[in-house]
């Protein structure tokens, strides 16, 4: 058993008490504590990356327990990459964050660890039930970082957001008893032994446990009909926290991908492909509101929550096929939209701290300090996100059209992808345009009304941006990983064997 | 039996979902707590009605009653509970900065700067 599997849960779940509770008052060694354990994250994340070229599918039995009666933590390259992703955004937002926000209100890092914490945790955990206590963790984390620093309308935003996330709990909590009522198991390999059994009687109730938890994903993920939280709450908080918040709509992309390909796969018996006829539309009509959102709104926050909702309708465009190759491309696609999404709501913060009086408004005020290079940056952000040539969104756009040839919709995701990219460009070029070049023509100029931090938030910029290069430049490898993964998600056997006793499954507790 | 538990969990959660549809916070947070109260007593019945059941898996016993539900149900109430009092500070906050207990936002002014 590799013990390796449970550090990304153990040291943020002790570093964030030990920070909250030692070193409270200094915000200097918080950010040391917060700062050192992020890192470690990323080194932990990298170690068990490269411990999946060898051994594809891990499983951490806690207590010893055997598998479907205790709790299992499961490694497999997906997890691997996402915990790797989460790790690398945590540090770009973190290395933003300790230029003045964290000191903005109180106790930003031991959320932030927790965060870190529910969201390694989501990705690792083996069961549908800890997947809802992860959840929890991670929300809970989010409901503290999302009124940091507070106000007026970020509290009212805040309360919306809790409401919706605690209405997608109790959804959550219906759907996993529906499905434990039936097969009398929530351990997902075991589930994906069991489900293909269930009583022709019993199946609707499977079913629609099934596509509960497919609604609850999907408030996650900000799919249409359940996205309209997202702009709200995104475009309200702290920017750095909506940057970090870019991994929290992957972690519903992510609980998609895994219960739909290995609970409700190909081998589900009658209850196949559960959420392949639903997915489909809904994520090309999230595509087309993200993307028209974008050219509606009246903030630069405003615009890049809109794009995105856009994202994740493309994301999950291509997972809805659900194909290795489209597979490969959504993922692709996931890794390229956590990064500019998360470099754009830097950017954003980067341009209120200067527009004194008009922050991140979109209406022509005077320039600032830094307006042409902040430019710069949020062009390469808007190309990226657009997905325009030559960053990873016009490659991850290009892969998952290519994925999507053999789908029956393919002639719908195209046009949508391509119409929606059109919508974008010219929403982002608007917003660009209105903010940075009508500035020469106003005349004058804004002195920002703090004083501003020195290169350390460009740095954190220029990594994200730079990931996204990375991630251009050496696609070809990156696609040849990609491959292996989304394989290995459409070969659940070796997972299933992984986490089960060898000797066969074990009975469900009830016939 | 099972009539009448099914019929209470949907009238709580009718109840529920009709309090959380409202404009003002306070009958959100009370719709919340009536949701989450039909969620839990729904988990709690997923391992089945059943009366004078040995209270775990026993060798002997033919039939049992089902301990995970009860487990989860456990999990989930503390969860709820402590996410209700979360709600209702954050509630409290905004009404005590926003000096209103509407849950929708504001509508926003057109950016038009202060100076």
């Amino acid at each position: 058993m590799n013990h390796w599997i449970i550090l990304p849960l153990l040291l943020p779940a002790l570093v964030a008490p030990l920070i909250a509770l030692a070193v409270r008052h200094d915000i200097v060694l918080q950010r040391i504590f917060s700062v050192s354990s992020t890192v470690i994250l990323l080194v932990l994340g990298a170690i068990l990356m490269g411990s999946t070229a060898s051994d594809p599918v891990q499983s951490y039995h806690l207590g010893n327990w055997i598998a479907p009666f205790g709790i299992v933590l499961v490694l497999d390259r997906l997890s691997a990459m996402l915990l790797v992703l989460t790790a690398g955004l945590g540090l770009a937002v973190l290395l933003y964050a300790i230029n003045g926000w964290d000191a903005e209100g109180r106790h930003f890092h031991p959320l932030f660890q927790f965060q870190l914490m529910g969201i390694n945790g989501a990705f690792l955990t083996g069961d549908l039930f800890n997947l809802f206590v992860f959840f929890e963790v991670l929300l809970i984390a989010s409901y503290g970082l999302m009124v940091h620093a507070g106000g007026a309308a970020r509290m009212k935003a805040g309360v919306q957001y809790v409401t919706i996330n605690l209405v997608g709990s109790g959804l959550f909590l219906i759907g996993v008893g529906l499905i434990y009522s039936v097969t009398g198991t929530l351990n997902m390999a075991h589930l994906a032994t069991e489900v293909g059994r269930v009583d022709a009687a019993d199946r609707a109730l499977l079913e629609i446990g099934g596509l509960l938890l497919l609604l609850v994903f999907a408030v996650k993920a900000a799919l249409v009909p359940v996205q309209f939280w997202l702009p709200g709450t995104y475009a309200n908080a702290p920017p750095p926290v909506a940057a970090l918040f870019a991994i929290m709509t992957k972690v519903g992309a992510y609980a998609i991908i895994r219960v739909y390909t290995l609970i409700f796969g190909d081998d589900a018996g009658a209850s196949a492909n559960l959420a392949g006829p639903w997915l489909l539309p809904a994520a090309l009509v999230t595509m087309v509101i993200g993307m028209a959102g974008v050219l509606a709104a009246r903030r630069l926050g405003e615009a890049v929550a809109f794009a995105v909702i856009g994202s994740m309708g493309t994301l999950l465009a291509a997972v809805s096929v659900f194909t290795q190759e489209a597979m490969a491309a959504a993922l692709y696609y996931l890794l390229h939209s956590t990064i500019a999404g998360g470099a754009l709501f830097l950017i954003v913060d980067l341009v209120n701290q200067r527009r004194t009086g008009y922050t991140d408004w979109l209406r022509a005020a005077p320039p600032f300090v830094h307006t042409g290079f902040i430019a710069a940056l949020f062009l390469l952000g808007a190309m990226a996100m657009t997905g325009m040539p030559p960053l990873s969104g016009f490659i991850g756009k290009l892969l998952v059209l290519d994925g999507v040839r053999e789908s029956s919709y393919a002639v719908w995701i195209w046009g949508l992808i391509l119409g929606t990219s059109l919508l974008a460009i010219v929403g982002f070029a608007r917003a660009g345009t209105t903010v940075f070049w009508k500035s020469a023509a106003v005349g004058g100029y804004l002195e920002p009304a703090r004083p501003l931090a020195p290169a350390l938030p460009f740095v954190a910029v220029g990594i994200l941006l730079g990931a996204s290069i990375v991630l251009t430049a050496f696609a070809g490898p990156v696609t040849v990983y990609l491959d292996t993964v989304a394989e290995q998600i459409y070969n659940p056997s070796g997972y299933i064997e992984t986490v089960l006793p060898t000797s066969g499954h074990p009975e469900g507790v009830r016939p | 039996m099972e009539l009448l538990v099914a019929s209470a969990i949907g009238v709580i959660m009718a109840a529920g979902v009709y309090l959380l549809l409202r404009a003002r916070t306070l009958p959100v947070v009370l719709g919340l707590t009536l949701v989450t109260y039909a969620v839990n007593l729904f988990l709690f019945v997923t391992g089945r009605l059943t009366v004078d059941q040995a209270p775990v898996l026993n060798q002997g016993h033919e039939s049992f009653a089902d301990p995970l539900p009860q487990a989860l149900v456990l999990t989930a109430i503390v969860i709820s509970f402590g996410m209700t009092a979360v709600i209702v500070v954050m509630a409290l906050k905004s009404y005590v900065e926003s000096d209103s207990d509407h849950v929708d936002l504001d509508p926003q002014d057109d950016g038009e700067a202060d100076s």
